[in-house]
């Protein structure tokens, strides 16, 4: 497993975000578990930006995998979605970030979710929606871990998405092995009618090579390995 | 009233694009004219309802007003955490439709029946809840409903009465003066029979959320029967409240929290449940008597 390779800049940067947060995280092994992914997605590939979070044209992430956002909010501010301050009083009475975030709260975040097993659903409608409106230059992105695919909601989802061909819609699941019962055979095989990239989840040109590999005929799953969670 | 609703959402995919119809297979082949005309806004994603109501949640997100529909149980009782965060927690709405109610499906047996839906609605809050009493009330109440983006819950049923009332607050049917009455949706007609003779004022309201709490105390009477199609005494908490101020007595007649484990038809439900004729005059009459206390009739 490679280190985290940002440019040193901005690991200090991100590093210095994360510390503003406060010490009561309660999910610290996951949130950094998404934390490439996350960079990569903000500063390579979603089509969006803080003066854009109305735009109907824009792309749209969803954080379905909602616990542990230390690291979602630490990039939406260094992005500039959020002001920095809003760091220091995590999950605070009058902080507008809670341990799962929400987004009637959070400029930028596009569902609030905690309750596992939503994300893809909403994603599946978003994406039903956008296109419905003629929409179709924008993409929804999906992130989810390995054990919320335990989840039964995500395979109804899944399945619909595979089965009609929903080709704008790109699931990213966040591997560190913690599924209970695990994904005999792979994650990625559990998407049919999908395609695939599995990669490594801490390897920034290897996740945006993934994430760009789908090919506008079928949605699009990238499998991020990190390492286990321990 | 399950052909008004299709026929009717049919018409607002026409005339409106930002309506959508959302379906779990139930009611696929109705809304296959529907589906040919309007491809990307008649979904129907297979018997998963998880799915449903997500697809609603995205699909509103992006500003659309998605139709959902499916059995009460299946797009209320199964899909509840949906709607509790795919819709309300977003922040979005949605219309929802469904057909059953409490015991339509009495030959199907339990699994097909939902007569918690309306209490559900209550744990969650900000829903309106349309009980249609006649089909000729399906098409204003949707149509009215697929104009803004509130959520909205419109319970159909094959029970009706003989008429339609389409206006939703309360309606007063006659004036009597020993007590208020008042009945919704399909039960209706039945209350009406069950009054015969009975010096009572009958009202009627196919919208129970928000519930006409100003109509009901214009009735002028603090003692109160309600008679619902659904879980006894799903309102009345909300009736209790709006009364509170005053000395009142409250009767609820509903249909009992309980697995009869029969089939049959939905007029020996009625009888079973006390909400056929005899039994609402029996438990009306012993409330109004003097010194009149709950009685439920069971046939």
């Amino acid at each position: 497993m490679h280190p985290i390779d940002m440019a040193a800049p901005t690991t200090t940067r991100i590093s210095e975000l994360l510390t503003r947060l406060t010490g009561d995280e309660k999910h610290a092994p996951s949130a950094y578990s998404t934390l490439d992914v996350l960079w990569v997605l903000y500063d390579r590939v979603l089509r969006t930006a803080p003066d854009r979070v109305d735009d109907p044209d824009r792309d749209r992430f969803l954080l379905s995998k909602g616990h542990g956002p230390a690291a979602y909010y630490a990039v939406l501010a260094a992005k500039g979605f959020i002001p920095e301050e809003w760091l220091d009083d995590l999950a605070g009475p009058d902080s507008r970030l809670g341990h799962h975030p929400d987004r009637l709260l959070v400029p930028g975040v596009e569902i609030g979710s905690g309750s596992l097993g939503h994300g893809l659903g909403l994603g599946v409608g978003t994406a039903l929606g956008l296109r419905a409106q003629g929409l179709t230059d924008a993409r929804v992105y999906v992130l989810t871990g390995d054990a919320e695919l335990d989840e039964g909601a995500n395979h109804e989802a899944i399945a619909y998405a595979g089965a009609t061909g929903l080709a704008s819609l790109t699931a990213i699941v966040i591997d560190n092995q913690s599924s209970t019962h695990g994904w005999p055979g792979g994650i990625a095989r559990r998407f049919h009618g999908w395609t695939s990239s599995t990669v490594d989840g801490r390897d920034h040109d290897a996740i945006e090579r993934g994430l760009r590999a789908h090919t506008g005929t079928a949605p699009h799953v990238v499998v991020a390995v990190v390492e286990k969670k321990g | 009233m399950r052909q008004t609703f299709v026929d009717t959402a049919t018409a607002l995919l026409d005339d409106d694009p930002r309506t959508a119809v959302v379906l779990a297979d139930i009611s696929g082949a109705a809304f296959a004219p529907a589906a040919r005309a309007h491809p990307d806004r008649v979904v129907n994603v297979g018997i998963r309802e998880q799915l449903m109501l997500g697809v609603a949640g995205g699909l509103a997100l992006t500003g659309l007003r998605p139709i959902v529909h499916s059995y009460a149980p299946f797009v209320v009782d199964r899909a509840y955490e949906q709607i509790k965060l795919d819709l309300n927690h977003q922040g979005v709405g949605a219309v929802l439709v469904s057909i059953g109610a409490s015991y339509d499906a009495s030959s199907e047996g339990r699994t097909h029946q939902s007569p918690g839906d309306v209490a559900l609605f209550d744990t969650l809050g900000g829903w309106t809840v349309h009980v249609p009493g006649h089909a000729d009330e399906v098409g204003p109440l949707l149509t009215a409903a697929a104009a803004h983006d509130e959520p909205v819950y419109i319970r159909l049923s094959t029970q009706h009465n003989a008429e339609g009332r389409p206006t939703t607050g309360m309606q007063t049917i006659r004036r009597g003066s020993r007590a208020a009455v008042v009945a919704v949706g399909p039960m209706l007609d039945t209350v009406l029979a069950a009054m015969e003779g009975l010096d009572v004022t009958l009202a009627y309201t196919n919208t129970p959320r928000p519930f006409d709490v100003k109509g009901l105390r214009a009735l002028g009477h603090s003692d109160v029967v309600l008679v619902e199609p659904y879980l006894a005494g799903t309102s009345s908490a909300v009736v209790s409240d709006a009364l509170r101020d005053l000395p009142h007595r409250l009767l609820s007649l509903g249909v009992e929290c309980v697995d009869l484990r029969r089939y049959g038809s939905p007029e020996d439900h009625a009888r079973w449940q006390g909400l056929d004729a005899a039994g609402l005059r029996q438990s009306i009459s012993a409330f109004v008597a003097p010194g009149g206390g709950p009685a439920r009739g069971r046939g």
